[in-house]
């Protein structure tokens, strides 16, 4: 087996300790790594010959992180009382870092200067090595970054990072680093404090061994060592510190609305911490981070996010064996919204893009929209001018279908109209060249219908990407009955090209997101025409954690697109279309001229540039009922909650959707569908079946059949199982 | 069971803030110049003083270390006398005198000194700390918002506009100047003077009678920044009160609570204790009561505090002849007159904290002073005195003029 870190003593008594996984392109973190990377600390500090140390990488990247897997894998196998593994393990870190941090072994030793040399990608447990060293020289590279992310996926940063930046840069300058996970470049980290120096990639050893050889002993000490330390910004009862902290709760939980636990248990143990000596803190850090892992949305959230997600985009489900693509040009047909959107996201990572209208006058316009994509990048320092304009050559802009025949992918995003749409792929089947393929970006008709009017059906997909494409990273895959293996493969290579986060799913109206999400704004709809009040229907909402509440959802996408997505699935439904109840508001709305937010005038009031005022007063005299105006607001949010959920169960039941993790990364990604859970099917489990069952009951009793529990639900909650075991 | 009888009521003028009279003094010496007035008004012998109960919220420095008992020695006590530092937040001068009752009808003692002081010229407001403020697990999970916030909540939930508010001060404030023109709180006033006798501060001084609708109409809301911008208070607040769509900020310096210094003592004995000091009672203490409330709309205690202490006495509302509602905000007595149907004739008929400040630690026994005072001075019978209280709480106390 592989050792992860290596050690190599230089002639000047200089221990080297390399990070380096050979069985993988980034070094992580795992249980059999640390005990080694433990070892080789341990034996470097306990050699007296040698005068100080470096830990640095093997690779370009010093390291994504600890392996999360470590960490489940630690959970599962801890026997009754995981609780106390975990606790134990998280300690023997604290211990090895607080060694490295004091430069000994023992109180007995003198201590020795460590010094970090890093760049690249440096996240998670690599910067907080990097934090208990004596000195942080980092790489100056435009791709080097450094932080601690854990919080996006559910976590904190548990070895030693929670404790030590809030002391580096006060609380207020600790939020960036560890509330929001921000990755800092290379300057901006130096400038908070979070590395020492930025030196180029040649010189990094060079410079921290001058360091470590000219290292006194006061440059040993760090500031929470020294008598005398006073917390940076003010402890929490100190009169400056006072409002920080006060702040910060509200400001957390006003954002997070109490859902995540692991923001929660941060500051906890921040606060708790600055109340204590630097040890106690760090045992402090260990209980919290202990008590976020033993949480099952925590660890639930960082699997679908870390894990799953990752699995998906390393091309999980790419038929086995399908030959790779070699992208080179692809076709955008419909230069609107999407269609720009989709050539930019296609450009930014080296593809030739031709875009293509009805005119060259509609085109070029499509092409503005790529260059004012292009241009908010180079705003925000993403791309320089040279590059923009050298992308921008990327685009050809054309009005006739003859020259997709150079495409290796031709994707349509024109108009919503099945006809159109149709006799559109019969102009352009002709021109497709030899084993190229041909994609819709519809959101809603189903791909089977509309490949039936093409000579070969098997080189027809869909590539569902979701508004605003250039934000939005989720992109649903679907196969009608007759795609190829090929097909898939082409289309999960494009997307994993262009960086986004696919799922496969089977064709059916909607597919998985649409399907999912329309029920969830029906189901506010419904609730606002039984007379419960819109804000409480709103805030519950964001209350479960959706982004935005149901009614402004609505007003975003517009009541006539409502009205018209209602009467098409009626038409194509016919005699089973079940009534939604919502059809008289969303008439109303629209008599009333109230058709969302683009006619500045919808469930919400706007200004004239668009921005949301407040709730419209006339909802009050909507003809509605008033049956349930005194519902509680955990009513209202297991109904937002429920109608979603069941609707990817049912999903997954009919097979529109593949795998429960594709459900739950494809419902946090396409419509933030109960995040801080890990997703709708986790959520489920952390309900717990038999819970969901009950209230599924009682709901459809109360409600309907679209709370009725599907059979699934009924079979996990009598074995006692769970979509993930 | 003995009754508890209130045998005198003495309080300070109060003092406006930083620059007012009362600042030079500290809390220990104006804790003393009361305790000694009630003695030399009754000539009250303090071996007879079981206890003196102390209400001071902000217990740190000059008022740490049971400022009670510092009291009572500085004024020369007999050394038999302990003291108690009680914390019931704005309630505390209410939860002595309601302490010190309950242990007279229990008989564990037959008279208690109770009251309170409050320097908040000197000990700032929060300077002693709140966990529930800053600790993190505890205030997210029991959704903590500053004060003048779940004063604005409470504005929101009755509908009370800047108007309502607004009217209330400028009320607050005539009935107290003419009150005070009146003379009506010379009885329990005890002017303060130094140590040559010469006087600091003979009448409440944070009174602004020229208060108008126009005047408050000029002032920001104080709390609409910290509530909508940073750190966002109000995100907190819609969290528990998610049927508001927002948070509606109406209260400012005007139509709340002054920042002032003041302290107040009450004698509280049993009947035998009159009987053998010749003093005669002025009135029954009829019942107490304290209640938890939600602490994140805070201020609604005075609701079932209220409910509760009619409960105990087996009276109702319509039994009560004056009503003292602490004006900690003005939302405060407006949603207690919605609750119970209260005309405003019957609350605060002499003002309040809005125009003449809120001590503190003294309000509560302030309060009751005042209102014994105006059933005296007008010959009715019955009073109620609540208190909103910090982090949800409520208190309040019925007597009835003998």
């Amino acid at each position: 087996m592989f050792s992860d870190f290596t050690k190599e003593v230089d002639k000047d008594n200089i221990a080297f300790i390399t990070w380096n996984c050979l069985d993988k392109s980034m070094n992580t973190m795992t249980g059999n790594g640390f005990k080694n990377f433990q070892q080789l600390i341990i034996e470097a500090l306990s050699d007296e010959t040698i005068k100080g140390i470096i830990i640095t990488s093997g690779k370009v990247d010093f390291s994504g992180g600890m392996d999360l897997s470590t960490l489940e894998a630690l959970k599962r196998n801890s026997g009754s009382n995981p609780a106390s593994k975990i606790f134990e393990f998280i300690m023997e870190g604290h211990t090895l870092l607080r060694k490295i941090e004091l430069g000994k072994i023992d109180d007995s030793s003198k201590a020795k200067p460590v010094a970090f040399a890093g760049g690249g990608v440096c996240a998670g447990i690599g910067t907080e090595i990097g934090l208990a060293c004596h000195r942080r020289f980092f790489s100056s590279s435009k791709e080097s970054k450094i932080g601690l992310p854990e919080i996006l996926v559910g976590l904190f940063p548990g070895l030693g990072g929670t404790t030590r930046v809030p002391r580096m840069m006060g609380l207020m300058g600790a939020s960036s680093v560890l509330l929001e996970g921000k990755l800092f470049a290379s300057d901006k980290a130096k400038s908070i404090g979070l590395v020492d120096e930025v030196v180029a990639g040649d010189e990094l050893i060079q410079k921290a061994k001058n360091w470590v050889l000219s290292a006194s002993p006061q440059d040993l000490i760090k500031p929470w060592d020294q008598k005398g330390f006073k917390f940076p910004g003010g402890a929490p009862y100190h009169p400056s510190g006072f409002m920080s902290f006060v702040g910060a709760s509200a400001l957390v939980n006003g954002k997070t609305k109490g859902l995540y636990a692991a923001p929660k248990a941060l500051l906890s143990s921040v606060y708790e911490g600055a109340l204590v000596d630097f040890d106690s803190a760090l045992k402090i850090e260990a209980r919290w981070f202990t008590s976020v892992l033993m949480t099952d949305t925590c660890t639930n959230m960082a699997r679908t996010l870390f894990l799953n997600k990752s699995a998906l985009e390393k091309g999980q489900q790419r038929p086995a064996g399908a030959k790779e693509t070699n992208l080179k040009q692809i076709s955008v047909i419909g230069s609107g919204m999407m269609g720009s959107g989709i050539a930019f996201a296609s450009l930014l990572n080296g593809l030739q893009v031709l875009l293509v209208d009805q005119n060259i006058e509609a085109a070029e316009a499509g092409k503005m929209k790529i260059e004012m994509l292009l241009n908010e990048s180079v705003k925000r320092k993403k791309l320089s001018e040279e590059e923009k304009t050298k992308l921008l050559g990327h685009v050809k802009t054309v009005s006739s279908l003859e020259r997709i025949s150079g495409s290796d992918l031709v994707i349509e995003a024109v108009f919503e109209d099945l006809q159109l749409k149709q006799s559109l792929y019969q102009k352009i089947e002709p021109h497709l060249k030899e084993g190229s393929i041909l994609a819709s970006n519809t959101s809603t008709l189903p791909i089977t219908k509309l490949s039936e009017v093409l000579k070969d059906r098997t080189r027809f997909i869909g590539i569902h990407f979701f508004s605003p494409v250039d934000k939005m990273n989720l992109v649903e895959v679907i196969k009608s009955q007759k795609t190829n293996e090929r097909s898939l493969a082409v289309a999960l290579d494009y997307i994993s090209l262009i960086k986004k986060t696919p799922i496969v799913v089977n064709d059916s109206r909607g597919f998985y997101a649409n399907r999912c999400i329309i029920p969830y704004i029906n189901e506010g709809l419904r609730m606002l025409s039984e007379g419960i009040g819109p804000a409480l229907i709103e805030n519950s909402a964001k209350q479960i954690g959706m982004p935005v509440g149901p009614l402004q959802l609505l007003d975003e996408l517009s009541v006539s697109l409502a009205l018209n997505v209602a009467k098409e699935t009626k038409a194509a439904l016919g005699k089973d279309y079940e009534e939604t109840g919502t059809e008289s508001i969303l008439l109303e709305m629209s008599q009333k001229k109230r058709f969302g937010r683009k006619e500045l005038a919808g469930f919400y009031d706007y200004d004239n540039k668009g921005r949301r005022q407040k709730l419209w007063e006339g909802l009050k005299n909507l003809n509605i009922e008033r049956k349930n105006a005194d519902i509680t607001s955990e009513l209202v949010k297991n109904r937002l909650a429920y109608v979603q959920a069941l609707e990817a169960v049912r999903a997954y039941e009919e097979n529109i959707l593949l795998s429960v993790e594709e459900g739950d990364v494809g419902g946090i990604l396409g419509w933030g569908c109960l995040i801080w859970a890990g997703g709708p099917f986790s959520w489920l489990d952390h309900v717990g079946h038999e819970n969901v069952l009950s209230e599924c009951q009682k709901l459809f009793e109360q409600y309907g059949a679209r709370f009725a529990p599907p059979k699934i639900i009924k079979e996990l909650a009598s074995s006692g199982s769970k979509f993930y075991n | 069971m003995e009754e508890a009888y209130i045998y005198d009521t003495v309080r300070s003028p109060r003092g406006k803030g930083k620059k007012g009279s009362l600042n030079e003094l500290t809390a220990v010496s104006l804790s003393a110049k009361i305790l000694n007035e009630l003695r030399s008004r009754n000539n009250l012998n303090t071996e007879e003083v079981e206890d003196v109960i102390w209400g001071n919220v902000t217990q740190v420095g000059e008022q740490g270390g049971c400022l009670a008992r510092s009291a009572v020695i500085a004024a020369n006590y007999s050394e038999s006398t302990p003291g108690l530092s009680i914390n019931r937040f704005c309630a505390s001068g209410l939860e002595a005198v309601n302490l010190a009752t309950n242990q007279v009808k229990g008989s564990a003692g037959s008279a208690y000194v109770a009251g309170g002081v409050e320097m908040m010229s000197r000990v700032p407001m929060g300077s002693d700390g709140a966990a529930i403020a800053v600790d993190p697990t505890l205030a997210m999970n029991s959704f903590f918002v500053p004060q003048g916030i779940s004063a604005d909540i409470l504005a929101t939930k009755y509908g009370l506009s800047r108007d309502d508010v607004d009217a209330f001060a400028v009320e607050s404030q005539k009935r107290a100047a003419a009150a005070r023109k009146a003379g009506h709180f010379k009885n329990s006033i005890a002017p303060i003077k130094d140590q040559n006798k010469l006087t600091i501060l003979e009448e409440d001084e944070y009174i602004r009678p020229e208060t108008s609708m126009q005047s408050l109409g000029g002032l920001e809301p104080s709390f609409k920044n910290m509530g909508e911008v940073m750190p966002g208070f109000d995100a907190v607040a819609l969290l528990k009160y998610p049927e508001f769509e927002k948070i509606n900020h109406v209260h400012h310096a005007g139509n709340s609570s002054g920042i002032v210094d003041g302290a107040a003592a009450i004698l509280i004995g049993n009947k035998a204790f009159g009987l053998k000091n010749a003093l005669k009672p002025r009135a029954k203490i009829v019942a107490t009561s304290k209640i938890g409330t939600d602490p994140t709309i805070m201020l609604t205690g005075p609701l079932p505090a209220t409910e509760k202490v009619l409960r105990q006495s087996g009276m109702n509302i319509k039994d009560i002849d004056l009503f003292e509602v602490n004006e900690a905000f003005a939302s405060v007595p407006l949603s207690f007159m919605e609750h119970f149907g209260v005309e405003h004739q019957k609350i605060n008929v002499n003002g309040g904290a809005i125009a003449m400040g809120h001590p503190l630690g003294a309000t509560g026994a302030m309060l009751l002073g005042t209102v014994l005072d105006e059933l005296e001075r007008t010959g009715k019978s019955t009073a109620l005195t609540t208190l909103c209280v910090a982090s949800g709480m409520g208190a309040s106390t019925i007597i009835e003029k003998v």
